[in-house]
């Protein structure tokens, strides 16, 4: 069997009295692409935090590529953070700096690269996102929702990562350029060979994106099964949630 | 026991409980900021260094805030000097005015008027840009590429801090004794010559050091209560406009306080 790439294994996260994650246990193989669904509230963004190293967990491991990095700190958990990129759901591109900046921070900063190379890199790794040199200088403010999320997918991609997070990808964009943005990210993630994490509670895109999909409910893994099967999971939860309906087992966050 | 008995104890208990909430709540606190400068502190004079951020950083507290020192140290040194002169005549010892103008302005409100100002323009400010780098995920962005939030963001600023405020006390200084000249010259009816001779003979080497010193620890105060509630910032508009608050009354606050302090210290050691 291969060696999954990210295993988390009985996570759990607490914030005082309330336990967020509880016993979270999910790999991802090489090359492959897991959607994670579930509702507000039910631990997505904690779990990808934790699997990133941004929070510790209270419990449980983190395994990357073999390697338990659960607490590791420094440069240990530099060498992991530089095989992989991240999409945030808010874009968070620093807006200090140009779209062409943003997309060679890493580049610049943590491989020290010349700027002249770095910003030929970038521009190229723009056009791979469909975005022309004529943004290249322009600030985050300076361009839309959509083309936001470009430069963040170009950013996650720029230094061809081994497994790249994917926070919401299509939240905010109308349902155009969110196809959009799917299409790049399976294009992309297929090109580079990289194994790919999303997040979402976005049907569409979960079922555009996915090698496999899995269900995160009341910080556990309900659920899981290729994407092809997620209409007929069996799982009651899983049903009303592909479903969109109010009525479930589930309570609406309202 | 009797209701009316549990009832007294509640209220006797409750304060009790207040002001032990209360204690913890605030040595968790200067727990929570001393781990913080400690952290900037590391960051700020180990390898590496981010000198671009640092020319950045002391280009916006320093060079942007030359206006607002310069109008403040004008009007401080004019007021000061009139003040005196009000003092002094009552005594007739109006001639004295040079000497406690300039004495005045490079021992005490050069420097803390100067900290107070950039309390208000700098640590708000910076407080809001980390406040919203926070809720937007750019400091989480800023890890996942591996850089370090506190050499990258917070060192910089540190560092423009202690090194920027420095500079700006020597420029309030001359324009404080300026503005206190002015005054003198052209309402008070002072001989320019004498006034500006007054004060040079009477400043001291030790007076502007005392000034500067002071200045190095207000510039590192400034920035890094600015840094500390940026980066606790919770989220929301609210979270932010309530980190901005914090950092400008906490840098004021602490700006006073250390004030006193290097001034005893100076009184202590002779200076």
């Amino acid at each position: 069997m291969t060696q999954p790439i990210l295993d988390l294994r009985g996570v759990h996260k607490s914030f005082g009295p309330k336990d967020v994650l509880k016993g979270v246990d999910i790999d991802v193989a090489p090359g492959k692409s897991l959607v994670i669904l579930g509702g507000s509230g039910s631990g997505k963004s904690v779990m990808l935090k934790n699997a990133l190293g941004l929070m510790t967990p209270n419990k449980g491991q983190v395994i990357f590529d073999g390697q338990d990095v659960t607490h590791d700190q420094g440069k240990t958990r530099e060498a992991m953070r530089a095989r992989i990129g991240m999409l945030f759901q808010s874009g968070a591109l620093f807006d200090s700096l140009t779209v062409w900046e943003n997309v060679a921070f890493r580049l610049l900063n943590a491989d020290r690269m010349s700027r002249k190379d770095a910003k030929e890199q970038a521009i190229a790794t723009l056009k791979q996102v469909r975005l022309g040199s004529d943004v290249a200088d322009l600030t985050p403010a300076e361009i839309s929702g959509g083309m936001q999320k470009r430069v963040g997918l170009a950013r996650a991609i720029v230094s061809k990562p081994d497994l790249i997070f994917f926070d919401e990808p299509t939240t905010g964009l109308d349902p155009i350029t969110a196809d959009a943005i799917n299409d790049l990210i399976v294009e992309q993630t297929k090109a580079l060979g990289a194994a790919a994490v999303s997040i979402t509670h976005d049907m569409a895109s979960a079922r555009k994106i996915a090698d496999e999909i899995a269900f995160l409910f009341e910080g556990k893994i309900l659920w899981r099964g290729p994407a092809s099967t997620v209409d007929n999971s069996g799982n009651e939860f899983v049903d009303q949630f592909v479903h969109g309906r109010a009525h479930g087992p589930i309570q609406p966050a309202i | 026991m009797s209701n009316a008995s549990t009832t007294k104890r509640k209220s006797f208990v409750n304060p009790l409980q207040w002001l032990g909430r209360a204690t913890l709540g605030m040595l968790s606190e200067v727990g929570k900021l001393s781990v913080f400068t400690s952290q900037v502190c590391l960051a700020s004079f180990t390898p590496r260094w981010y000198l671009s951020q640092i020319f950045r950083q002391m280009i916006a507290i320093g060079f942007y805030s030359l206006p607002v020192v310069g109008l403040s140290a004008i009007f401080i040194g004019a007021a000061l000097a009139l003040n005196i002169y009000t003092g002094g005549s009552r005594y007739g010892a109006e001639q004295f005015v040079p000497n406690i103008v300039v004495l005045g302005i490079t021992r005490e409100l050069g420097v803390t008027i100067t900290g107070l100002m950039l309390a208000g323009r700098v640590s708000a400010g910076i407080a809001a840009e980390i406040g919203a780098m926070r809720v937007t995920e750019q400091i989480d962005a800023l890890k996942t590429l591996s850089a370090n939030p506190y050499r990258y963001l917070y060192g910089p600023r540190f560092l423009a801090g202690i090194i920027t405020l420095p500079l700006l006390v020597i420029i309030a200084d001359v324009i404080g004794v300026m503005g206190g000249w002015a005054v003198s010259v052209f309402g008070l009816g002072f001989d320019s010559t004498t006034y500006l001779r007054n004060t040079l003979d009477f400043v001291t080497r030790n007076d502007v050091i005392v000034g500067l010193i002071k200045a190095v620890f207000f510039g590192g105060i400034i920035a890094l209560m600015g840094c500390y509630h940026g980066d606790k910032s919770s989220a929301g508009a609210t979270g932010v406009g309530r980190a901005a608050t914090f950092a400008m009354v906490g840098a004021a606050v602490l700006i006073l306080a250390f004030n006193y302090i290097l001034s005893s210290l100076f009184v202590e050691f002779g200076l």
